[in-house]
């Protein structure tokens, strides 16, 4: 299953809604190019909701990695939602878990953002 | 089970890393190893095929990947070679490093020893040679490493 993004404003904040697989090509190419586009139009406030993502390789993960540092870098903010339990593990054993702000609720991901 | 080999030889395109992933998918499953086992060794050597495809031979056309698996009593052997330069393993960070952690890529070889029980890598007559060996009764995660 190829991946697919559609995105979403609760409260000012942008949710991006994510399925299927986040992977070395299309996958990584397609999240990269959604979140540079969301910050160039001045959303700056992200959610990924992960709760489809049912694989992801290490350059999925460096995609990842990168959106937030993007994010941060142009003073923005990007938290993670619905974790799959194999992102879960991915996340714990690569130790990037603690790194993202990990939400279990879309509610509470929303009013986290100050 | 019976000891079997199957070997493929592949073009140095996406595709190919992605039919990799599929064939040890179908193989791990047909070998009986558990849902999270598949997942770890199909991941295994979707990164292992990265690694031929992009870093090894470049997405040289004239270049190819070839992937074996063995089934061998006890354990799945998998071997992936390359036509590429080579490896120089002492120049590759540790993701785990703090001062690494936030870097974009590097992970492919830690997932590789993370999932697999033996994880060997040495330069080959035409390239570099990637083993991953999976016990069919070994621990899941998380193995012992081989010298490399």
């Amino acid at each position: 299953m190829s991946m697919k993004i559609s995105s979403r404003q609760v409260d000012g904040v942008t949710i991006v809604d994510c399925s299927g697989r986040i992977t070395l090509g299309e996958g990584s190419v397609m999240l990269r190019d959604s979140v540079r586009e969301l910050l160039a139009k001045g959303q700056k406030k992200i959610v990924l909701n992960l709760a489809d993502v049912n694989y992801i390789d290490s350059s999925g993960i460096g995609e990842l990695v990168s959106a937030f540092t993007t994010a941060k870098n142009q003073g923005g903010e990007l938290k993670l939602l619905n974790l799959t339990k194999k992102v879960h593990d991915l996340l714990q054993i690569t130790k990037l878990y603690t790194v993202f702000d990990v939400k279990e609720d879309e509610a509470a991901a929303v009013k986290a953002f100050k | 089970m019976a000891e079997q080999r199957v070997s493929y030889t592949l073009d140095s395109t996406l595709e190919t890393v992605d039919s990799a992933e599929e064939k040890a998918t179908n193989i791990a499953t047909e070998l009986g190893f558990g849902e999270d086992e598949v997942m770890q060794i199909s991941m295994a050597v979707r990164e292992g095929t990265v690694n031929a495809v992009l870093h090894g031979n470049a997405y040289d056309p004239h270049k190819k990947v070839t992937l074996a698996f063995e089934r061998k009593s006890e354990e799945l052997v998998i071997t992936i070679r390359d036509q590429g330069k080579g490896l120089d393993l002492s120049k590759i960070p540790n993701p785990l490093a703090p001062e690494n952690l936030l870097k974009t890529s590097g992970r492919g070889i830690f997932l590789m020893r993370s999932f697999m029980d033996v994880v060997e890598i040495r330069p080959s007559k035409t390239g570099t040679e990637l083993k991953l060996i999976k016990h069919v009764h070994g621990p899941s995660a998380g193995g012992k490493e081989a010298s490399q």
